[in-house]
Parts: structure tokens; sequence; C-alpha cells
């Protein structure tokens, strides 16, 4: 940081020393903030460039730049499994996203009860978090197995007609995914919740209260529309989560049965690392990136717009 | 000529060791495999200590899963940062593949050497060689079609080891009568297109199979052959369990060992999990060819690929090479693997009857016709079509409406698709 | 807050146990898997049948956890996990500390020192947070091979700060965000600097948030498989692979104990964190990076 020429000579008086300061201050925080800048653009929107001109290319096993134009994204368009994928996604994102804001919420209300042993139970909810489904996997895949799992628990409780076997399932094994994904994350959002909940005034509550409104009206009228902000943090956190369930399906289901469950995660993953079709992955996961830019920018853009009016 | 070979190859071996001896530090191979489980483990670890006795280090770089599948996200991973590996664990077309890209290096001396034209069978040699030249080194070959039965399971169901398709379903349903669970089966893509090409193979024949699933004719993936063996293959599941889904194949062979289940369709390596529980061929469990293919052998060759490097490391692997066909690392892995040697001059006697059958029958098929490479086990064909018959395969294997019409015209889709 | 349902009424008193009821149900979904884990692990193999899931072992034994810790065999190295949790705690707090610390400046700057087009750096950088791991795996490959850091363990950390960048700012700007700016502003009338006013107004209050953005951080690197699987040396693996290679990786009767033990090891360091740090977690989350 020399000073430039033009510049006072340092330590000349109080005028001096600010304007340099000044440059200084304006100067700094752009310097720090570059070179997180920097390397989003370059490992971030760099590499998607890099997709998308592999998405353009017939890559096979490694990256080549032998251009085909869009063929790769024809290619997707009548591949079946594809639309599987995607069309999982959709139900299991949809899903995940909404169970576990529900359940979230339910739970965090529940626990504001002046509920003893409340940290213990918060710990509970919380911990699944903590743990990846490389080490979860495994005993979900248990416990949802007909034949290992609760199927077998229950039916040697003596419910002999007990069935619960969407594991196995082709129509029904996107649901396990659900189930293991609510599992590990709404913890978490009910931990977001319950924050969100300690940090409302108390006034309003006691106004609204002494206004004779019941308890769920006072929840459904005054509480959870303070709570906007904590929604959108969960709906960010849970679609980045969504988005990115690799590992659940790998452990859980493989992807079975068939490709019952495959998610465009997996399917990225699959052409361009086992099946040496780099092009047809990168074709794959550049529309994926546009279909989480389609869904995220507009309400990206309408929760920071409503926030700045409101 | 061979005892000429073996004395020489001492001989080197004795200089080698000497030299490097006297080297301070010792050149290093790296070897990324997924050679994971106990038996397999133990058995690479013989050709470590074959390497370490010349005094050559090996770095072992084991990654397990998904048969193959993250062990080759990792190498790819590593040849993008141009860093690979010494030798790596890379089979059937595959190889091929990595040569067009030009990383792996090539083997001819220790080949001319050590006598490869003469000593492999042409087959698993043309399968090493990439424009002409030895590039990776074969470490056995395992055959798929195969059937495995647990005789107690048999014998009180009053069934025989089944020969035909057809014997294959009654045996089944006497065995379902008998209380048991007739085919033991794990659902996993790679398991259902096992199983099929075996079923293929019997219902179509040999030439049959290298039409549809090595040439990838259109009229024979398409064609009335191809929707009967598609429509056996899922009668099949009738004879499996309802949990299958996911299950891993080793799982499976356990069910055949624990006596809840008759058989299985399973290649060789299903011997390893019969052998490291203490069973013996021929008396606790029963070999046999997959019903149909008796005149069929559908290999699986697995083989180390060696990237190009450079200098000591490069000596190193040379040595490797080398070690990879020693008659001790052959033996002592393929005992474990459950497959047969690569070079086929090897003294069976330590082997069992299924094995020593295995041999028989390989040399067999490939003086005869009926050798075949497994589709199943990326040998017959390159990975984006070996996927795209797996998706359909698995897919109509599990779906309940699927027409076997409308399977056998996406195969034909498959086999475009990925031109 | 007064809003409780009160013991006064029989009807308060029948919701009150409706309520404990239902909190003690969804306890018991959240704890049925980490049940299954630690009785699994404990149990001599021949206990462990089917649909016996959850039944107590009739002989308890730490064979497993000593075989998954120091014992068993991946490969030819029958060294159990232990050696690779060690590798994991060698990436994991380097790759913690920088990524914290360049969240806390990001945040900082984004909301103490805003410029034009800063909001716009910051919603560029948040979408950062969605890209999916897998789509970088190839061109992050060849960038460390340029870097000449591919399979080493400064790689890993550098792959796992580039990519904790994006959540660790996203914490901190919006907890920055609700720290009354006057002090900052009366600050630098006095001339304080850019780092002093940092280091003595902003960081003694952000401890509740650096617990969120270590935890968090802590967290993902822990679990991550993917990245540590596909960039790290032979001899600089982690425990995630470790694991994975163990699960994957069966001879005859499939050891299910072992495995359970060795899940549990590996787990171990984040659920304890989340144990111990899980109500500050919470009290972070209620300072304000929730709130935006």
């Amino acid at each position: 940081m020399s000073p430039s020429p033009s510049m006072a000579r340092p330590a000349d008086g109080p005028g001096a020393r600010r304007s340099r300061a000044g440059t200084l201050h304006a100067w700094l925080p752009k310097l720090v903030l570059a070179p997180s800048v920097a390397i989003s653009l370059f490992f971030v929107y760099g590499f998607m460039l890099w997709t998308f001109i592999l998405s353009l290319t017939n890559s096979r096993m490694l990256p080549s730049y032998e251009f085909v134009g869009f063929a790769q994204y024809a290619r997707l368009m009548t591949n079946d499994r594809w639309w599987v994928a995607s069309s999982n996604l959709v139900v299991f994102g949809g899903l995940f996203v909404a169970i576990c804001l529900v359940l979230g919420l339910l739970l965090a209300i529940l626990l504001d009860q002046r509920i003893r042993q409340e940290g213990a139970l918060r710990t509970v909810y919380l911990y699944p978090m903590a743990l990846s489904f490389i080490v979860t996997g495994v005993v979900w895949k248990w416990l949802l197995n007909p034949g290992l799992g609760i199927q077998a628990m229950v039916r040697g409780w003596g419910f002999e007609e007990f069935r619960f076997d969407w594991l196995v399932d082709p129509d029904m094994a996107v649901y396990t995914l659900v189930i293991a994904a609510v599992w590990q994350a709404s913890g978490f959002v009910m931990a977001l919740f319950l924050a969100g909940l300690r940090g409302i005034d108390d006034s309003i509550l006691k106004a609204a209260q002494l206004d004779g409104a019941s308890l769920p009206r006072v929840y459904w009228r005054v509480v959870i529309p303070c709570l906007r902000p904590v929604v959108f943090s969960a709906v960010m956190i849970l679609s980045h989560i969504a988005i990115k369930s690799f590992d659940l399906v790998v452990a859980l289901t493989g992807g079975g049965p068939g490709y019952a469950t495959d998610l465009p995660a997996t399917f990225m993953y699959t052409h361009a690392f086992t099946r040496a079709q780099v092009g047809l992955g990168s074709a794959s996961a550049m529309l994926m990136l546009g279909g989480v830019l389609a869904i995220l920018i507009p309400y990206l853009y309408s929760e920071l717009r409503s926030r700045r009016h409101g | 000529m061979v005892s000429f070979d073996k004395t020489t190859l001492a001989l080197t071996t004795s200089l080698a060791a000497a030299v490097t001896f006297s080297s301070v530090q010792a050149a290093e191979v790296e070897v990324l495999h997924w050679w994971t489980s106990g038996g397999e483990a133990r058995a690479a670890n013989v050709l470590k200590e074959l390497m370490e006795a010349e005094g050559y280090g090996w770095e072992d770089f084991a990654v397990a899963g998904g048969g193959g599948e993250t062990a080759m996200t990792v190498l790819k991973s590593r040849a993008m940062s141009g860093n690979p590996p010494s030798a790596a664990q890379i089979k059937g077309p595959e190889i091929q593949e990595w040569g067009e890209l030009g990383l792996l290096g090539e083997l001819d001396e220790v080949a001319e050497a050590e006598g490869w034209d003469e000593l492999l069978p042409p087959t698993v040699a043309d399968v090493m060689r990439y424009d002409g030249s030895y590039v990776a080194v074969p470490v056995n070959v395992h055959r798929v079609n195969w059937l495995w039965a647990n005789p107690e399971v048999l014998d009180e169901a009053g069934v025989e080891m089944p020969t035909t398709l057809d014997e294959l379903f009654e045996a089944g349903e006497a065995i379902r009568e008998a209380g048991y669970i007739p085919l033991a089966h794990g659902g996993q893509a790679w398991q259902d297109a096992t199983v099929f090409e075996s079923v293929l193979l019997a219902t179509g024949g040999t030439e049959f199979y290298q039409q549809a699933l090595v040439d990838l004719d259109e009229e024979a993936l398409g064609g009335e052959t191809m929707v009967e063996a598609l429509e056996t293959f899922k009668r099949l599941r009738e004879l499996m369990d309802d949990d299958m889904s996911g299950r891993d194949w080793n799982i499976a062979t356990s069910m055949v060992i624990e006596g809840d289940a008759g058989m299985q369709l399973m290649g060789d390596w299903a011997k390893g999990e019969f052998t490291a529980a203490g069973l013996t061929a021929g008396e606790d469990y029963l070999c046999a060819a997959a019903p149909g293919t008796q005149d069929a052998f559908t290999f699986n060759i697995d083989s180390l690929a060696m990237f190009r490097v450079e200098g000591e490391e490069r000596e190193a692997q040379q040595a490797l090479a080398r070690l990879a066909l020693e008659p001790t690392f052959q033996e002592a892995f393929n005992l474990a693997k459950g497959s047969i040697p690569a070079r086929p001059d090897l003294d069976m006697s330590e082997f069992d009857q299924c094995a020593r059958q295995s041999l028989e029958d390989f040399q067999h098929t490939a003086d005869a016709g009926g050798l075949v490479p497994s589709m199943a086990h990326g040998m017959a064909v390159r990975a984006d079509v070996q996927g795209a018959i797996f998706d359909v395969v698995t897919n109509y294997f599990n779906s309940r409406d699927m027409a076997a019409e409308e399977a056998a015209e996406r195969m034909v889709n498959a086999a475009q698709a990925a031109l | 807050m007064d809003n409780v349902i009160r013991r006064r009424t029989l009807g308060a008193r029948a919701a009150r146990v409706t309520l404990y009821a239902a909190l003690l149900l969804a306890a018991l979904f959240y704890l049925l898997p980490l049940a299954v884990m630690l009785i699994t692990s404990v149990k001599p193999l021949a206990e462990i049948t089917p649909g016996t899931l959850l039944a107590l072992p009739q002989e308890p034994t730490l064979a497993p956890w000593t075989k998954a810790w120091g014992e068993a065999c991946t490969g030819m190295r029958c060294e159990g996990v232990g050696v690779y949790f060690f590798n994991s705690i060698a990436i994991v707090v380097p790759a913690v500390l920088i990524s914290t610390l360049i969240g806390a400046l990001n945040g900082y700057a984004l909301t103490k020192w805003r410029f034009k087009g800063s909001e716009l750096l910051f919603a560029l950088m948040l979408f950062g947070c969605f890209i999916p791991f897998q789509v970088v795996l190839l061109p992050m490959a060849q960038t460390l091979g340029w870097l000449g850091l591919s399979s080493s363990r400064a790689g890993l950390i550098l792959v796992h700060v580039i990519f904790g960048v994006a959540f660790t700012t996203l914490f901190f700007r919006n907890f920055y965000v609700a720290v009354p700016t006057e002090l900052v502003s009366a600050a630098k009338l006095d001339g304080a600097g850019f780092f002093r006013i940092f280091w003595r107004i902003l960081l003694p209050v952000s401890a509740p948030i650096i617990v969120v953005s270590v935890i968090w951080q802590f967290t993902q690197i822990w679990n991550d498989f993917l990245f540590g699987v596909a960039f790290s040396g032979h001899d600089t693996q982690p425990v995630t692979v470790a694991l994975n290679n163990l699960v994957n990786t069966s001879t005859g009767a499939k050891e299910y104990n072992v495995d359970m033990a060795a899940a549990m090891i590996a787990a171990l360091p984040t659920l304890v964190v989340y144990v111990l740090a899980g109500k500050y977690f919470v009290r972070g989350l209620t300072a304000g990076s929730v709130k935006g």
C-alpha cells in the first residue's frame, strides 16, 4: 500500500491523513472481498462455463473439445432415465422441503411451550444433521428393508399382514428417500424456527392475547408471519440439500429398483464418471443448474425485494 | 521352454534384487484397485510381497464400492490432474479408451522377454493390447455363466442341478414348495444384467449372443429371439424373493451358503465366498454352467493397466507387469478370487473341481467357438452402450407393465444412442 | 413468553400430556437409527439376525469397536479407521478455520462497508452454495493439477475452503446486518481502520455466529466423501473414505457390528460437537443469522 505520488506527504496534517485513510477505507473492503469474488468467479462460474462448453462436445471418458452442438441435449430429451430422474427431483424436493418446513415448525412450536428437558429433546431432534448418509444410509437401508427392518419387526410382534415395503417398490421407493431426508434435516429446520420464535418480541404476543385471540389463532395470524425470514433461510438450506442429495440415493437405494429413484445428481455422476459420457453428463448438469436457477432466482428476488420495502 | 523361462526369470529376479537392494531409495509403484475384500486383498498382497522381495515399494490405493465405480472416479480425477497412479485395475474395452487418450505406457519389452504372445491365450492377449502394444497385464479369467447351488436344499426339494432353462424353472418350483427361496439374487443393475446375459446365451446360443451384445446388431437386438430371452428373464423374477432390491451379490451368495436359498446365477467370484465360509466345492456346494450354456464361456478378465510414467517408477512398473504373471501370484490370487489363471500353463492341482472345469471349458470353447466376452462386466461393449443396456434391462426387470417387445425396441435405441 | 399452555384446567392438563406424547414420539423417530447403530455395534455377530434390530444384546461386547478402530482390513491395510480419523482432523481443522475467517471478513465488508454493487457480489457468491459438487469434480481435478496440489492435503483443504466460503459469508453477512451500524460509523469518524473496527467492535460480539459457522463447516467437511475420495492421496484419505471402504468390503459373513462401530466412530466428532455446542448453535441462530 504505497501512497501514490499525487498524494500529500504523510503526516502533514489531519486533512491529509484523513484523505489517505479515506482512500484506504474505500479500497480495503473491496480488497478483502476480492479473493472470495475471484474464487467464486473462477471456481463456480468458470467451472459452470467449462461444463457448458463440455456439454456441447462429444467428450467421452475425459473432456475433449470436439463440438457437436446441442446434440447431447437432444439425446437427453429422448432419454427415459433422465425424465425419471427429473420428475423424481420434483417429487422428492417438493415433499422434502414442504414436510421439513411443516414438521420443523410444528416441533419448534411444541418445544416452545416451556418444556422440561427442552435441551435434551432439541439435541435429539438436531443430531441427525451431524451425520452423513455414508454413516446412516446403512441403517436406513436395514430399517426400510422389508425382510430385515420395520416390516419384519412389526410382523414379529404378531401383525402378520403388516406391509411396509416401499424400498423395493418401484413406485414408492422415492418416498423412502423423503423419509430419510426428512429425518436428517427436519431437526435443523426446527432449530431455525425455534431460534426465530425466541426472537419474536413478547409484547406483540401479549397484545394479541389480550385481544382475546385463541392460541392457535395467535400463532397463525401473528407468529408465523413474523417467521418469514426464517422460512427463507430454511428454504435456501433445504433446497441446497435436496439438489445435492447424492449420498442419500447412493447409500439408500443405489438409484433402484431399476432406476426408479435416480435423481439428476446421480444421473449426472453415473454418466460422467462410470459410463464415459462426460458430454451427456455435462448437459444434464447444465439443465439441473438451469432448473435450480429458474426456481431460486424469482424466489430470491421477491424475498430480498419485499424485505427491502418491508 | 518353460523351464528355461523360469531359470532366466529366476536369474533376472535375483539380479534385479541385488541391484535394487544396493540403491538407497527404492522405486515405487502406486496401484489403484478395488480388490478390497479379505481374500482378494490377501491375494493382492502376494503381488506386493513379490515386488518388495525385488526391492520395489508398493503404495496401495484401494477404493471399495460399486464394483469399482468409485475407484474409476478417483482414477479419472487423478488422470485429469496429470497425476495418474503407476497402475490401475482397468479391464476390457476401457483399456482401449485409456489408450486412445494416450495415457497408457507400453510393456512390449517385458512382454517380449517373458514371451507373453505364447504364454497368453489369444483372446486374453487381444484385450491387453492397444495399437499393437501390450499396455496391461491380465491377472485372471472369470467365468460369468455359472449356477451355484446348495446341495442340501436341492436334495430336500428332490431335484438335480438343472441343465436347461426349463429344468431351472421346474427345479425352482420344487424348491419353493420345499420352503426355500429358489434363486438368490440382488436387485442391482449389474446383477440383473449378469443373469440376463446368461439367459440370453441359453436362449439364442453363442452366435446370437455375439450378434446382439457384442456386435450390437439391430436385427438381433430387436428380434424375436431377444423378445423370448427377455420374457424368460422376466419369468425368473418369480423364482426370487421380494426383498432383493439393492442387495449386494455376496449377501445373495450367503443366502445360498446358509441354506435360505437354493441357487444363484453369478460369476465365479461367488466361489470366493463359498471358500471363505470353509465350504468344499462338489460337496458343500455345487457349481455348473448356467442352465443351457454348457458349451459357452462368458469371460471377464481382470487386468492391471499401466499408465505412462517415467524413470525409476517405470522400472518398478515393468517389474510389476512381469510379476503379475508370476505363477506364485497367479495361483494365490486365483485361488482366492475363484477365477482361473490368465496363463493356462500352470499346475491346477491346488484348484477345486469348479476351477478345473472352468479351465477345461475355457480351452474347449476357445477352440470350438463359444468363448464370448461378458456384456455385464464391461468386456463386450464400451461403458456408454453397456450403461444404456443396463438401464433397459433393469428397468424392464423391475417394471410391472413393460412388454418384452418394448424392451427389445429400447434395446435397439440403447445401442444407437451411444454411437 | 407467556403464550404457554397453562396447567389450570383438566383440558389444559390433557393438552399438556398430548404435547409431551407428541414430542416423545418425535424423539423416538429421530433416535431410532442411532439406537439401531449403537445396539448393533455392541452385539456379537451371531446375535444379528433379521427382525431383531432393536433387541438388546445378550452378550454385549466392545470387540467390534476395537476392531473397527485399529484392526479391520480394507485392501491390504489392516489398521481400521483410526489412522484415517487423524487424517480427517488434519484436513477439517485448517479448512474450518480459514473458511470461517474469510466468511467473517466478507460478511463484515458486505454489511459495514457497503459499496455500489456489494449486494450483487453477495448474490453472486450465494449461488456458489447451489452448485452440485459432482459438476466441479473434473475441472477441479485439472485445476489442482495445474496448481501442483493434486492428491495432497493442502489441495483438499483448498477445495473445502473454496466451496465453504459461500456459506460462511452468508452466515456472517446475515448476522452483521443486525449489528447496529452506529458504533461502526462512530469508529470510522474517529479514524479507526477497517481491521481495527473488525477486531474491536465486530469480532467481540461474533461468538454466536462463529459457533454456527464452525459447526456447519465442521459437519460439512467432516462428512464429505466425494472430494475426499477424489482429491486425496492414498495416505491422506479422510475417515469417510475409510468407512466407505470398510462398509463395502466383505467376504463371507458381513460384519455388521464392525460396520456400525466404524460408522459410530466416524460420526463421533460431529455428534459430540452437536451435543455439546447444540445449545450455542440455536442461540447463534437466534442471535440473528436467520433474520436476514
